[in-house]
């Protein structure tokens, strides 16, 4: 099948997969209309980090980075089918990337803005690099065997920084030098304002990207490919081919958001990136809405939105600092856990789906009531 | 309803999904007979029998087994009622031997010792299975595996047999040893088997009441002979 | 030659600890086609309920009885509560409810008894007992070795001989049908789950000691150890994952004894992806393997 769609004219092939002119004129929109969302967004945040306190401005910056995550895991879970367990490890590839890149630079004596666009590079190449690797293998793998060797790779992946210390430094990991906000922006530009915009650009460039393809006709492969695999391969889809693909694109962008949350903490340890963030991850995009990417920022939001509710909550028992402690590191996770459980059971479209039921649903009276 | 009747359906409605399959049938069966239900593909034979051992939940009527009503009975219970489903294909378990698929037709069973001689009569009923105890479901026969469930469904002793297509893959010899066995089990213990076949030939030949279903409803029930034997009949509903 | 046998004998008794872990995975496998991932965390919350038991009793066997008796029931609860009703279309779906329970415990764990090491006793010395000059096993191993064996054999005893065993492995194979036949297939799966959740707790208290401690993640590495011996075994062979168990173990102890225990969690992964991408119906089999 993919020989004689190698040996058709453009055009027709175009006809083939679907891209009629008129989808062709479309695609062309789909593409301006991500850019001009894309452009709204942007201003909107530049507008926001000036009108919120420094901290909500790191927030933000952190919710973009976990964007990154979540949003390729929808790809690959969502989009493609294929579970994923090790998204933390593949985070933490980036973020030790990164660490690297920049001590390097800084041993070298270079500076200069565009030395961290260099290290989100070589974060994103490399961690590319390495979820190649791994999807070539999960290419073969299907259900509770990918789901067992993504969980191992989530386990041993922060175990190797102790293994190789003298590169990573074990358990206390590296400090990630960042340059301060260029002086063009003034000699009191806040440093979290600076973080949100290096964190939000990127993330915004990530998912321009990761929206194109969904739209694309590599989205409906994945989709295909998902949906029944068989069927797929009888329509001349390559299906190692394109989970290898998304299994490297999501990479790509887990990869980036290690990068930025490596940046934004100025340091990596292993104990950040454990099988929790993995599976934290994976609550996200669940809880979001799978294979929706406005489910993925659902996610993303929660990941930091919960744990800062929860610290609240718990600063305003009175509570002895022991049990304070022990409350604000677990209760987070008990209740994504819970919700984790209650989401699959109950509504397994996410917070993403039950808005858009409930958008249809406002949709589908209106006339009724203008009438 | 007379004393005599084992099995009665009312008014039974069912089917997969929201469009029913079954129609509003009713049937009756009088102890100690065999009944076959025969029709065209698709008129829901299979999901008659379905229904009557709760595998689908009815939606509507009522199924009657010697004056109790078995509406809402889980089927794991209905084996406790007297009620015995030989499935489609069988159902033999092929990663169970045969002592352990026979076994299990009468795990259910208080009475261990009278279990134990109801497994004893069945293999002195299928020769063949006492001689392949230790080998494997998938290992026998399609003739094998026919006397594999249906010795599973005596094991417990039941007063009413469900035969889904027991002809079905089989050789005519073995189809007409099976039939045999119908009749003398009836005849000997007062078995009632309600039987859904293709073969509508060799099951009318066996039957006492031949029951003609179309479209998911009972279009004529009367006694077998009289099926076999009025052409006008045949040619209307079985169309040879 | 005296640190061979060293590491052997250790690896056996690390190994048969797998075993048993990995043979609950298969029980679960085999009744329910779900590899459940939080029993790790199911385990080290009836390690939890044995030290606290231990520790207001002083008795380490009232524990050690408490925790296989929480395992027990903890497997019960969460087929009944939890899995039970999950959709089961998606072979994604019970995995993630899984790691959801794994979110859970941990978290509950970490609130009760914080997210530090604690000690975790053992009832017997683990200094290993010389034969000949040479370091063999200790009591403590002799205790393990025991233990799993009479556990292993007991389970494969009820499966083969007895008729609970015989309805567990009917449901298991042919709900439909085992229904018609009267069992209960439904409660079959909740015991299939209690058994194996059992036989996880017992693993969990025989490894603890062994380790760093017990901590809400201490049976992580554990978990994911075990599935590697069940995926060598071929996850439908309870036989392949105790030799699974037992090649692992070794495998470990060889590579902690040679290359330093650092590496163990890699050769881990490395085995696990090896057995995956050239045997992935493991390495016992029988036919050829089935995608799953």
């Amino acid at each position: 099948m993919s020989a004689t769609r190698a040996a058709l004219p453009p055009r027709q092939r175009a006809a083939e997969t679907g891209d009629r002119p008129l989808d062709r004129g479309r695609r062309g929109s789909t593409l301006l209309r991500h850019l001009a969302v894309l452009l709204v967004v942007g201003l909107v945040l530049v507008a926001v980090s000036y009108a919120v306190e420094p901290f909500r401005n790191f927030q933000l910056a952190t919710v973009a980075a976990y964007l990154c995550a979540t949003a390729g895991l929808t790809v690959l879970t969502g989009l493609n089918g294929q579970l994923s367990l090790g998204h933390g490890a593949l985070m933490a590839t980036g973020a030790y990337t990164v660490a690297l890149c920049q001590n390097a630079f800084a041993d070298r004596g270079l500076t200069g803005g565009w030395l961290l666009a260099l290290s989100l590079l070589a974060a994103v190449l490399g961690t590319v690099a390495v979820g190649a690797v791994v999807g070539v293998a999960a290419a073969r793998l299907r259900g509770p065997y990918l789901a067992g060797v993504t969980l191992a790779v989530a386990v041993v992946v922060p175990a190797l920084a102790v293994t190789f210390d003298g590169v990573f430094n074990g358990e206390q990991g590296l400090s990630v030098p960042v340059e301060p906000p260029p002086l063009a922006l003034g000699a009191y530009f806040p440093y979290e304002r600076w973080q949100l915009w290096l964190s939000g650009a990127a993330t915004l460039l990530a998912l321009l990207l990761v929206a194109n393809l969904v739209r694309s006709r590599y989205g409906r492969t994945f989709r295909a490919v998902r949906d029944d695999e068989v069927a797929a391969r009888l329509a001349g889809i390559h299906v190692a081919r394109t989970q290898v693909l998304a299994f490297v694109v999501s990479a790509a962008t887990a990869g980036l958001g290690g990068g930025l949350l490596a940046m934004l903490a100025q340091s990596v340890s292993p104990g950040a990136f454990s099988l929790t963030l993995s599976l934290f991850l994976l609550m996200a995009v669940v809880i979001g809405g799978l294979g929706r990417l406005a489910g993925a920022l659902w996610g993303a939001v929660l990941l930091v939105a919960l744990p800062d509710l929860t610290h609240s909550v718990t600063e305003l028992l009175t509570l002895s600092p022991a049990v304070a402690q022990r409350l604000e590191g677990n209760l987070p996770l008990a209740i994504f856990g819970v919700t984790l459980i209650v989401v699959m059971i109950a509504a397994p479209g996410g917070v993403q789906g039950l808005l858009s039921r409930l958008g249809r649903g406002l949709l589908a009276r209106w006339p009724a009531r203008r009438s | 309803m007379s004393a005599a009747d084992l099995l009665v359906v009312r008014g039974l409605v069912a089917g997969y999904g929201a469009a029913p399959v079954l129609r509003a049938v009713d049937l009756t069966v009088p102890a100690g007979t065999i009944a076959a239900v025969v029709g065209a593909n698709g008129a829901g034979k299979t999901t008659l029998l379905r229904a009557l051992s709760g595998m689908i939940r009815p939606s509507a009527g009522q199924v009657v087994l010697a004056g109790e009503d078995l509406g809402g009975t889980p089927v794991e219970q209905l084996v406790r009622r007297g009620m015995a489903h030989v499935p489609e294909g069988r159902g033999v378990i092929s990663e169970l031997t045969v002592d352990e698929n026979l076994r299990l037709g009468g795990l259910w069973r208080r009475d261990r010792a009278d279990a134990g001689r109801a497994l004893d009569e069945v293999y002195q009923l299928f020769e063949p299975l006492a001689r392949r105890r230790r080998h494997l479901g998938h290992q026998l026969s399609g003739g094998e595996r026919q006397m594999l469930a249906l010795g599973r469904a005596l094991v417990g002793r039941p007063r009413l047999l469900l035969l889904d297509e027991p002809s079905l893959g089989l050789a005519p010899r073995v189809v007409a040893r099976t039939m045999a066995l119908l009749r003398h089990l009836r005849d000997r213990t007062g078995l009632t088997v309600l039987l859904v076949e293709q073969n509508v030939r060799s099951a009318l030949a066996v039957a006492d009441q031949g029951v003609v279903m179309s479209l998911g409803q009972v279009v004529i029930a009367a006694p077998a002979a009289t099926l076999r034997d009025d052409d006008d009949l045949r040619h209307a509903y079985l169309g040879f | 030659m005296d640190r061979f046998v060293f590491l052997t004998v250790d690896g056996l008794s690390r190994g048969a600890v797998y075993a048993a872990f990995a043979l609950a995975l298969v029980l679960i496998w085999r009744a329910a086609r779900v590899v459940n991932f939080a029993q790790g965390a199911m385990a080290v919350a009836a390690a939890y309920v044995a030290y606290s038991v231990s520790a207001a009793t002083g008795s380490y066997w009232l524990g050690f009885l408490v925790a296989i008796v929480a395992g027990l029931l903890l497997g019960a609860l969460v087929d009944r509560v939890v899995m039970r009703h999950v959709d089961h279309a998606s072979p994604l779906n019970p995995v993630i409810v899984a790691l959801g329970l794994v979110l859970v415990l941990q978290a509950v764990l970490g609130m009760v008894y914080g997210n530090e090491f604690r000690p975790a006793d053992v009832p017997f010395s683990r200094s290993a007992l010389t034969v000949g000059g040479v370091a063999v096993l200790s009591p403590y191993d002799l205790f393990v070795f025991a233990t799993i064996g009479v556990v292993v054999c007991a389970l494969a005893w009820m499966f083969a001989r007895t008729a609970v065993g015989l309805r567990m492995r009917a449901a298991a194979f042919a709900p439909e049908v085992s229904r018609l036949l009267g069992v209960n297939v439904g409660g079959m799966l909740t015991l299939g789950w209690a058994l194996a959740s059992g036989v996880g707790a017992l693993a969990a208290m025989l490894v603890i000691p062994t380790e760093l401690g017990l901590h809400p993640h201490a049976m992580d590495l554990v978990f994911v150890s075990a599935f590697t011996a069940a995926v060598v075994g071929g996850l439908d062979s309870p036989l392949g994952a105790v030799v699974g168990g037992l090649v692992v173990g070794l495998l470990l102890s060889y590579v902690s004894g040679y290359a330093g225990s650092d590496l163990t969690p890699l050769a881990v992964l490395v085995l696990l992806l090896a057995v995956l991408l050239v045997r992935p119906g493991g390495l016992f089999a029988p036919v050829a393997a089935r995608r799953v």
